[in-house]
């Protein structure tokens, strides 16, 4: 199509992965994308995650803040009092460098922590402590999957860095605006994320960002929960003449707090842009906040000369020279990564992309579906097990209410509870059922038991049901006897059902048949 | 090294002080003063030393990460100006969002 043509409206089903935010069902999602064939969508994504440790960055205050009292997890060195010495938490910085790994960064042999200075309510000390030019982790690569398109994008940096306090907003009594400030997140470790403007859709940034969460969450670095705060977005934006090398004045996108909103602001970002231009406008440099319930960005008031950081290096803290020993240590944590995991998974389980995408969506699902897997090596076994887990468990998991890596039942006993499947020991109907009634600690087989949910292997009990079947039913006997065999039927429904259901068939019918042919 | 008033006024406004044009001309002079001192070391041949981020020969220096407890709110609170629902209280900055970090 040739440049400057008539814009076209490209209609786009995306499939919209929400399984990773909410659950896993997934949602299609019809949405409507103007694409310009004139301009060219660059986008930059910069995501802060805080880093999942017991402890603070520099201090050993709780890093729990969400659930605490305002103001209880503080100490001298996370409210900034004059004196105090921090001290870096070595698990954070192994985190930040096992990111760094998972997504192939170069670790610095040498790294330092800065200052950076600015004036705000949540940050008691005047200053954060982040990195500046020595960060731990440089020039990696996300490569992740976007309408079934393998898309690589390049990771600039990952530095560690600490979180600010909090501030909630009230209206005092004489009407003025106040602000209460929570340190109980000041110092909280955090990672900054900063990856190339490599992005080229509101898509690709939503397959992005969803894809760098779940390695976070697979290797244990991040809740990567959006709606806590834990795993934040900002983005710049900017688009160029189709076929251009050159990029033109960038927009950074705040203020997104889902995955959802993150697509929904880009989008409205990239439509408004190419509205500006098209009518011979410039675009300004400047910063946007993304507004969920109206589905706008607007202009935000910039603080004046908040670029003025001046970074200068941190003088309490010595600086890091991760040796090849130390890296290789924090390299051996290192999990299979999502993408093996589920290439892995087709190859060897047999399953389908989008089976095997939806059960390796949580390290605990997929660590769930392998063990139920191994308890039984036989042909099989792994079909059964993902259908189990993708319709029945999934269903119970979110009737119950629970986190989409937290099971209603543990992979012994779903393992136990497909054994007696395989055995033909039970029925499927009464596998559901067992499955529904199922206690933590109790064993498939003996609950079932309990239940009276096991077949009659009482021949005895089996007999006596079809002895009574034969004579309330003397008719149809009789049509059997008489060469009608398929008259059986309707005796071996009746027998069957005279136990409760519990008779096996095979059992039930050659009773049946035993006794209807032996002379009465 | 003299600095310029108009550099007196962005350090001010960096760090939030309203200075009157007296506190601006005493600020002049100190800042001068101090930075003329510091100004010294460019007087030394540093040609041979590498430079450095930090003065001590330490590396690595970093703690295990488990929780110790913290202080006590009285005392977290115990010198702030206004406090309410055990938070300091302030008045809302411009825009009232987060900072960003
Ligand atoms: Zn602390």
């Amino acid at each position: 199509m040739e440049a400057g043509s008539a814009t076209v409206i490209m209609v786009q089903f995306a499939i919209f992965a929400r399984s990773l935010e909410t659950g896993r069902g997934v949602e299609i999602d019809v949405t409507e994308t103007i694409a310009s064939t004139r301009f060219e969508t660059v986008i930059g994504l910069e995501v802060h995650a805080q880093v999942l440790t017991k402890s603070k960055m520099y201090c050993s205050c709780s890093a729990e803040y969400a659930s605490a009292e305002p103001n209880t997890h503080v100490c001298h060195v996370c409210m900034g009092l004059p004196g105090a010495l921090p001290v870096i938490n070595r698990e954070a910085i192994e985190l930040c460098v096992l990111t760094g790994l998972a997504l192939d960064c170069t670790i610095a042999p040498f790294s330092k922590l800065d200052r950076k200075n600015y004036v705000y309510p949540d940050l008691p000390k005047g200053y954060q402590v982040s990195q500046y030019d020595l960060p731990l982790c440089q020039n990696g690569t996300l490569v992740f999957e976007s309408n079934g398109e393998p898309v690589t994008a390049g990771i600039t940096r990952v530095h560690i860095e600490e979180d600010t306090g909090r501030l909630l907003h009230r209206t005092a009594s004489d009407g003025s605006d106040i602000s209460l400030v929570d340190l109980n997140r000041s110092g909280v470790p955090l990672m900054e994320i900063v990856g190339e403007p490599d992005l080229r859709s509101p898509e690709h940034a939503r397959d992005y960002l969803i894809a760098l969460r779940q390695i976070l969450r697979y290797i244990g670095a991040s809740t990567g929960n959006m709606e806590e705060g834990a795993f934040r977005c900002d983005a710049n934006v900017s688009l160029r003449e189709a076929g251009s090398t050159e990029f033109g004045a960038k927009v950074e996108i705040k203020n997104m707090n889902s995955f959802r909103a993150v697509e929904r602001a880009l989008r409205y970002e990239v439509e408004r842009q190419q509205g500006v231009l098209e009518a011979g406008g410039t675009i300004e440099q400047e910063t946007r906040g993304w507004v969920d319930a109206r589905g706008v960005t607007v202009g935000q008031r910039t603080k004046e000369a908040a670029h003025d950081y001046r970074y200068f290096p941190e003088p309490d803290l010595p600086p890091l020279a991760l040796g090849a020993d130390i890296v290789e240590r924090i390299a051996a944590r290192l999990p299979e990564l999502p993408a093996a995991r589920r290439a892995r998974f087709v190859e060897a389980f047999g399953l389908g992309e989008p089976e095997a995408a939806i059960l390796t969506g949580e390290r605990e699902t997929a660590d769930y579906f392998e063990s139920v897997c191994e308890s039984a090596p036989a042909e099989g076994r792994s079909r059964l097990a993902a259908n189990w887990i993708l319709n029945d468990l999934f269903g119970l998991q979110r009737e119950r209410g629970l986190p989409p890596d937290r099971m209603p039942v543990s992979a012994d006993q779903l393992a136990g509870l497909l054994d007696m499947l395989e055995a033909d020991q039970i029925s499927a109907r009464a596998a559901k059922e067992l499955l529904a009634q199922l206690g933590p600690g109790e064993t498939a087989i003996d609950k079932a038991r309990s239940l009276n949910l096991l077949p009659l292997d009482d021949d005895d009990a089996i007999r006596t049901a079809a002895l009574e079947t034969i004579e309330a039913f003397p008719a149809a006997a009789d049509d059997y006897r008489n060469g009608k065999k398929a008259a059986i039927g309707r005796l071996l429904g009746e027998t069957i059902k005279r136990t409760g259901g519990r008779a096996r068939p095979d059992a039930a019918r050659a009773i049946l048949e035993e006794l209807l042919n032996s002379p009465s | 090294m003299e600095l310029t008033l108009d550099e007196v006024r962005h350090v001010a406004a960096l760090a939030r002080l309203g200075l009157t044009d007296a506190e601006q001309e005493l600020m002049r002079d100190q800042l001068s003063s101090i930075l003329g001192h510091i100004n010294a070391l460019n007087e030394l041949d540093t040609e041979s030393i590498p430079p450095t981020a930090s003065v001590a020969a330490l590396q690595n220096v970093w703690r295990d990460d488990t929780v110790q407890s913290s202080l006590p709110r009285e005392q977290v609170l115990m010198n702030a100006p206004r406090q309410n629902e055990g938070c300091f209280e302030v008045d809302t900055p411009l825009g009232g969002e987060e900072s960003s970090s």
